[in-house]
């Protein structure tokens, strides 16, 4: 169910690989809560903490990273350092007592149209129970 | 970095896309919230943003206006992201000066469900657009001047085609060979299909054009240690192993790879591999073929029986090889023609799991049933079990098409017809090239259909059976793709990159060497400003991937286009509230409906439209007709079809696809 009051999820997603199967979503008019925004970037190891910290004080309940896992084209390290970046966001966090559920990661590739809805249903769901 | 200068006259254009965004998500209220926003001196609705005419309104808009940014609110940049930076790039603005928003596939499609929420959202992505082109920067392609050489590696028929064809084309070539001697694979082989040609003769023609072509360096027992640079302007060190410790550096504007494939080594033991010397691998046959006339011996006894055993080592379903080599059913069917015709009396067993000789190579299966060859199908669970008796070898196996009857069958010699797999070097290859490996460690193209002689790395191209298995044929069509994409690069004296890289501020980095050891790319390095060590980046090898931002302690490193000031605007953007007077669109389009005009339809469905004037066609029809892909097709009349602009009009002759017709004109 979406109400007015649905937790506001700030999705960063890859251009090549998970930007793909997020419109997939769309196009197959597979749904998910409309208080999903998306920004898309190269690369999730690309992803700075103080963005995300920017989107938790201002307004979003939680931030989900949609990356590349070992299909990423740029880095062959990029989960692991897609592990750290999510370390450090979880350290700031702790730092300003936000919870650090509010940070979540899955591997969406271009496919993924269903596995993202879900997963955007899901955390929807523990940012609900969050609140 | 910068701060550069907010954008002050900026222009936005939201699209109905026929319906397919105006039907859920409030356009024209969107419009009006969005002519308030700070700095935005036109906002309009359009029918279809990427229409003719729709470009040439906003190219007048910028001129005359003159816009410093655009925002298109309409589908996903996947599909018209370039359409647009052209449309500014006409007008005279900077491309990069313009923001797509994606209120189809991620809002209006996605939300469909709930369109209020959906106008709402919509209103977030749209302000998210503004405050990031309110940021954003006009970025210049880096311009480069490319090398007219290439380096390639590996001499068989691949690298020896491409190699000659390159240097025609007026380029200097480096080859370089890891064995003393050219030819690859095809040194090793007899007669080859589908002409009967030998391996060895071809190997010998080429060789020779590789030797008398003075554009063409060949460098045998050579390897490469180290590749730097990029596209255009690659430095490429190459490994003399002839003399000990040598090493050559050439600069070079593209590098191909043509290192081939290694014959399967079956396993100790593996269908009887190893328990007796009469189980021989294929290329080991092909040879004794080749020596031998009159008679086939082998280790002194006449052979008049032969077993074929079909992909061994491939098609595993719990191994690495899943693939089919696809070329050693013809290869081996062939080699039994070969007996036929060379010796008399000989007769061939083939126990096969599939038989794929696709193409015209079929008529070489055709000519072998005919011969008298018998063929008995194995399945990969229940493998054939071969045990030397006496000077033969007895062979069990389960055919499948005789009920699953165990056979018994002797015979004089085993030929274990084996496949293809990677060279062993290839990660290291991979490694150096920072090229991708699949899993079956064959590298890896960016597109197997649409790109399938280019990799991720720009400047490094594949060909040949590095990329999987392909029989000579294929591997030359790759290489000779690969090598005129190449001279359509490296011809021009310049090249332009894309201006997406990472920027170090020297004011705020004071070189600690995190974000030097995170790039991949070694496009990072050290430089001295007033007095001061820092970091820089090498704008032509930097891939633009941002993985050095997060790293700096001191926030030093900016992306181009994914600054911290557009990142963090496009949040504040999605967080800022808007009251939309609630209300779907379904209405308003039934009433624009009967205005709309040719030219306000996208190209593609006036294409289609124009291929429709005279009779009724079928989706593949229409895609010939008008040279979109089917899928587009499929896709565009659905949604014509919703807007009463075509209809479906009866099965075709074969009963297999649908009709479509004009329905307005
Ligand atoms: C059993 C069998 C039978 C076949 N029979 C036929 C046939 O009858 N007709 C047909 O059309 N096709 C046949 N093929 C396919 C044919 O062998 C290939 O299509 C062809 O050899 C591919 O050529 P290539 O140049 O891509 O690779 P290769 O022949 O493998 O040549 C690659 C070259 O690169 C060199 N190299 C490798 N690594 C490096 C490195 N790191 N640095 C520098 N150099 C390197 C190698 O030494 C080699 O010289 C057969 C294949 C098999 C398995
Ligand atoms: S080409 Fe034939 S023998 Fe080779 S792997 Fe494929 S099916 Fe097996
Ligand atoms: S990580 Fe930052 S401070 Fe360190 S060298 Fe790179 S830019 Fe400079
Ligand atoms: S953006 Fe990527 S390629 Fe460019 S310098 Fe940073 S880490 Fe290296």
């Amino acid at each position: 169910m979406v109400t007015k009051e649905s937790p506001r999820i700030l999705v960063f997603s890859t251009e090549k690989i998970s930007d793909p199967g997020i419109d997939q979503a769309g196009l197959r008019k597979i749904h998910y809560s409309p208080t999903v925004y998306v920004i898309s970037v190269p690369c999730s190891s690309g992803i700075k903490p103080r963005w995300v910290l920017h989107a938790l004080q201002s307004g979003f309940d939680g931030v989900f990273i949609a990356a590349d896992g070992h299909e990423c084209s740029y880095s062959p390290r990029c989960p692991e350092l897609t592990n750290d970046i999510i370390a450090e966001c979880q350290r700031l966090m702790k730092e300003k007592e936000i919870n650090p559920k509010r940070i979540r990661m899955a591997a969406i590739c271009s496919v993924c149209a269903e596995p993202f809805a879900n997963h955007m249903n899901n955390f929807t769901k523990i940012l609900t129970e969050l609140a | 970095m910068e701060e550069s200068k907010k954008k002050q006259r900026i222009g936005v254009y939201i699209c109905h896309c026929g319906g397919n965004i105006s039907d859920h998500v409030d356009v024209k209220g969107l419009r009006d919230v969005m002519a308030g926003e700070e700095n935005v001196i036109i906002s309009k609705n359009v029918m279809f943003a990427c229409a003719d005419s729709n470009q040439k309104e906003m190219i007048r808009d910028i001129q005359d206006n003159h816009l410093d940014g655009i925002v298109v609110a309409s589908c996903s940049p996947k599909l018209h992201l370039h359409t647009f930076r052209g449309v500014a790039e006409r007008a005279g603005l900077n491309p990069y000066n313009y923001v797509q928003v994606n209120v189809r596939e991620q809002c209006s499609w996605a939300h469909s469900d709930h369109p209020d929420e959906a106008s709402l959202k919509a209103a977030g992505l749209i302000k998210a657009g503004i405050r990031r082109v309110a940021s954003s920067e006009a970025l210049y392609n880096i311009e480069i001047k490319a090398h007219r050489s290439v380096v390639i590696l590996g001499a068989g028929v691949a690298g020896m085609r491409a190699s000659i064809d390159l240097a025609k084309m007026g380029n200097q070539v480096i080859l370089v060979e890891k064995e003393a001697v050219t030819g690859g694979n095809l040194s090793r082989k007899g007669a080859l299909f589908p002409t009967g040609q030998k391996g060895t003769e071809l190997v010998e023609t080429l060789t020779r054009q590789v030797k008398n072509e003075p554009a063409i360096t060949l460098f045998t027992n050579a390897t490469i240690e180290k590749i730097t640079g990029s596209i255009g302007n690659f430095q490429v060190e190459v490994a003399i192993h002839e003399k000990a410790g040598e090493t050559l550096t050439f600069a070079t504007g593209a590098i191909l790879v043509t290192t081939g494939y290694e014959p399967y080594q079956p396993v100790e033991g593996e269908l009887g591999y190893g328990k007796s010397t009469r189980v021989i691998p294929i290329d080991a046959f092909d040879q004794l073929l080749e020596s031998k006339s009159g008679e086939l011996q082998f280790e002194g006894k006449t052979v008049r029986r032969i077993a074929f055993v079909y992909c061994v080592g491939m098609r595993q379903t719990n191994g690495n090889n899943k693939y089919c080599s696809r070329t050693c059913c013809t290869a081996a069917i062939h080699s039994s023609l070969v007996v036929h015709e060379k010796f008399k009396g000989v007769k061939a067993f083939h126990l096969y799991r599939d038989i794929r000789t696709y193409g015209k190579n079929e008529v070489l299966y055709e000519r072998s049933s005919k011969a008298g060859d018998i063929y008995l199908l194995y399945q990969e669970k229940e493998p054939p079990v071969i045990e030397p008796r006496g000077d033969q070898l007895l062979i069990r196996v389960k055919d499948q098409l005789t009920r699953k009857r165990e056979l018994e069958l002797e015979t004089d010699l085993v030929v274990l017809v084996t496949g293809m797999v990677s060279r062993s070097d290839s990660t290291t290859v991979a490694d150096r090239l920072k090229i991708p490996i699949g899993n079956d460690r064959f590298f890896n193209e960016i597109h197997p259909k649409l790109r399938p002689v280019e990799t991720v790395i720009n400047g490094i191209f594949l060909g040949g059976s590095c990329q999987g298995p392909k029989n000579i044929t294929e591997s030359v069509q790759s290489s000779l793709a690969a090598a005129a994409k190449i001279n359509a690069i490296i011809s021009k004296e310049t090249l332009f990159l894309e201006p997406i890289v990472a920027r170090i501020d020297p004011k705020a980095c004071t070189w600690c060497g995190k974000c030097k050891e995170v790039c991949e790319y070694e496009a990072i390095f050290q430089v001295e400003t007033n007095g001061k060590l820092v970091a820089s980046v090498n704008e032509p090898v930097c891939k633009g991937c941002g993985i050095c931002g997060p790293v700096c302690p001191y926030d030093a490193i900016d992306l181009a286009q994914f600054s911290n000031a557009e990142i963090e605007g496009m949040i504040d953007g999605f967080s800022d509230v808007v009251t939309l007077v609630q209300k779907t669109g379904t209405e308003e389009v039934t009433a624009t409906k009967k205005t709309v005009k040719m030219m306000d339809f996208p190209s593609e469905w006036r294409s289609i439209m124009q291929s429709l004037q005279e009779n009724p066609m079928t989706i593949p029809e229409i895609a010939t007709s008008t040279g979109l892909e089917p899928a587009l097709v499929t896709w565009h009349l659905m949604t014509m079809n919703k807007y009463f602009i075509v209809e479906p009009a009866g099965m075709d002759d074969s009963e297999e696809y649908y009709r479509y017709q004009l329905k307005i004109n």
